[in-house]
């Protein structure tokens, strides 16, 4: 009889139907629903809900003054068929986003398992320089200082000093000059959240397993990070690469102060440029709720590739 | 206690001093990179207007001097709003906002992560999906929303929003999957603890380092917030807008401005670097043992 029930509850409810176990699982834990419940409402109102509404708006023809006709693929199509400069903004935020992306996640998690290796009287502060730049909100307009386009500028100063150049160079207003800076400059500001989470992640792992590890032969730290470490931070990691993926797909702002809107002959202009210029300047929110959709699109498609890929850690 | 684990960490692993060496350096050369920047807009800061605008530039002050510092305090003076106004509005909002997201993301992260519900998968999907869509193009939405509510000039209009933000509740789900031992939960609800209890007594301590984070990036990012188009009235608006307003006055409040990124900068390294001390100091007692 005991052996019955036993089975019974370990195996498949023949009894119930799947609905009826959803229910029944539903009520069981129905102090979990109370739980995700102020979260979850909140979020479905202010996140799910507007980004549902301008999946619907891309297509159509909205620009907030006309009531809106349903245009189904047609701002797609002029985004790819009729839109130089978008073609030219897909170009050069992969190009932003292939550097910026894995180089700011590796230095992200060298930097963090550098410090962790430190005395940890001294981790405090080294982490504050590495973050400092992230910390305030617009402490990067200081590379507008240093790299000013007139002589008073430091790095225009030295090389005419050092007889380099002869004639200043604005810097951000040269096509030439004007990606490199920006990805110098977007890789400073880069040790951001998945630094710290990063951080918090390696002060998080279970100190035993190390010394477990060390009693299974474990001889040097780089067999430590693979076998241990590594595989203990994979939540960690994951959260690190959605990060990169939004903050290098996303980049945009940081241009938007240095080089001003646009910048010079559209030489650092991305698919978020693009979408600021069509959703707040125009108005055409039709347009640029396509252009959003196709940006998340490619994050999504970055994502499962970057957590296929971190799959394989430490197996 | 802390330090003998320490201690026996090190003892047990070999730790070849070559890679203590390489792992100096390049922390070195990075932290260069990272700090010079920095130090320049130290150095600028108390810098005299005659060195701001002198040529050919200089990396070091020669006569430091707090005469920035004291023109952005008198420029504050002559604000038609107190200052001490955007000051409380950015401070109420910035800690309004970030405890009210670390009690509703932990809480939402502890029942995703740690029991199972039918429905846990695809809520979490979804918060990491949202993660990936551009706000701009959800403002009008977003302000259609918030005119129904009554939120418009409020300070609910900054707080609301910054409660249910994506990014708190995805890091402390990846925290709670791993740091928070099913084991230790299993026989705190055996014992009788309801899960609100299990949640704040024995998952919350175990990822400290977790909360501690989310602490200072939510703090941080609503205190550098600037003008919201939410609102419109002046005595409601932001510190931060209010600082760049003032600073805004070209070459002559040079001094001012470079004075003023220093001032919004301090809060936040303050918080953070009491988050961080707390963070390390967790870090000797948390490896648990079952």
């Amino acid at each position: 009889m005991s052996k019955k029930t036993a089975t019974k509850k370990a195996g498949t409810r023949k009894d119930l139907t799947k609905t009826q176990w959803i229910l029944k699982e539903m009520v069981r834990n129905k102090v979990a629903y109370f739980m995700v419940a102020p979260y979850m409402i909140l979020f479905a109102m202010f996140t799910v809900m507007p980004v549902i509404l301008s999946i619907v708006v891309s297509f159509t023809d909205f620009n907030l003054l006309e009531w809106p006709n349903f245009v189904f693929l047609d701002n797609y199509i002029s985004l790819f068929f009729d839109d130089d400069i978008f073609l030219i903004a897909c170009k050069n935020t992969l190009i932003f986003a292939i550097i910026v992306g894995p180089v700011s996640y590796l230095m992200s998690f060298l930097v963090a398992w550098f410090i962790n290796e430190l005395p940890p009287r001294i981790r405090a502060l080294v982490t504050l320089v590495f973050y400092a730049p992230s910390i305030g909100g617009n402490v990067y307009l200081i590379w507008g200082t240093l790299f000013a386009a007139d002589s008073y500028g430091w790095a225009n100063a030295t090389l005419l000093k050092l007889g380099i150049i002869t004639k200043e160079i604005a810097f951000f207003k040269d096509e030439k000059w004007v990606m490199p800076l920006c990805i110098i400059v977007a890789l400073w500001i880069s040790l951001g959240t998945s630094f710290l989470a990063f951080i918090a992640g390696l002060q998080g792992i279970d100190r035993a397993q190390f010394e477990a590890g060390a009693v299974d032969g474990i001889k040097n730290r780089w067999q430590e990070l693979y076998y241990i470490t590594l595989p203990n931070m994979k939540p960690q990691l994951m959260f690190g690469a959605v990060m990169a993926i939004t903050g290098a797909f996303g980049f945009g702002g940081v241009v938007d102060a240095l080089c001003g809107f646009p910048s010079v002959n559209y030489a650092a202009h991305t698919i978020m440029h693009h979408l600021n210029d069509y959703g707040g300047m125009r108005f055409e929110m039709g347009y640029s709720s396509a252009i959003a959709v196709i940006l998340f699109v490619i994050m999504v498609g970055a994502n499962s590739l970057v957590k296929r890929m971190l799959s394989k850690v430490g197996t | 206690m802390a330090r003998l684990r320490t201690r026996k960490h090190k003892v047990v692993l070999a730790r070849s001093a070559g890679g203590d060496a390489g792992i100096t350096f390049v922390l070195a050369i990075l932290g260069a990179f990272m700090f010079l920047p920095m130090l320049y807009v130290l150095m600028q800061s108390v810098k005299p207007l005659d060195e701001l605008w002198m040529y050919p530039p200089r990396f070091y002050v020669m006569h430091p001097t707090l005469e920035n510092f004291i023109d952005l305090f008198n420029l504050m003076n002559t604000s038609w709003v107190p200052f001490s106004r955007y000051i409380f509005n950015t401070v109420f909002t910035s800690v309004a906002g970030t405890f009210g997201h670390l009690f509703l993301a932990s809480l939402a992260a502890y029942a995703l992560a740690k029991i199972k519900f039918p429905g846990a998968g695809w809520m979490f999907q979804a918060v990491q999906l949202s993660l990936m869509f551009n706000a701009t193009v959800t403002a009008t939405a977003s302000f259609i929303l918030m005119s129904a509510l009554g939120f418009l000039d409020t300070y609910w209009a900054i707080i609301v929003p910054a409660w249910c933000s994506s990014l708190g509740l995805y890091l402390m789900k990846q925290f709670m999957d791993t740091n928070v031992n099913d084991s230790v939960l299993e026989s705190a609800r055996l014992d009788g603890a309801s899960e609100l209890k299990t949640y704040w007594v024995i998952a919350m301590p175990m990822v400290k380092p977790a909360w501690l984070t989310l602490i200072i990036y939510s703090f941080q990012g609503l205190w550098n917030a600037g003008a919201s188009m939410y609102i419109h009235s002046e005595q409601l608006k932001s510190f931060n807008y209010a600082i760049g307003q003032i600073t805004a006055g070209g070459i002559a409040r040079a001094g001012a401005s470079a004075a003023s990124t220093v001032i919004m900068m301090m809060v936040p390294i303050t918080v953070f670097v009491v988050s961080q001390s707390n963070i390390i100091e967790t870090m000797g007692s948390s490896g648990m043992k079952d």
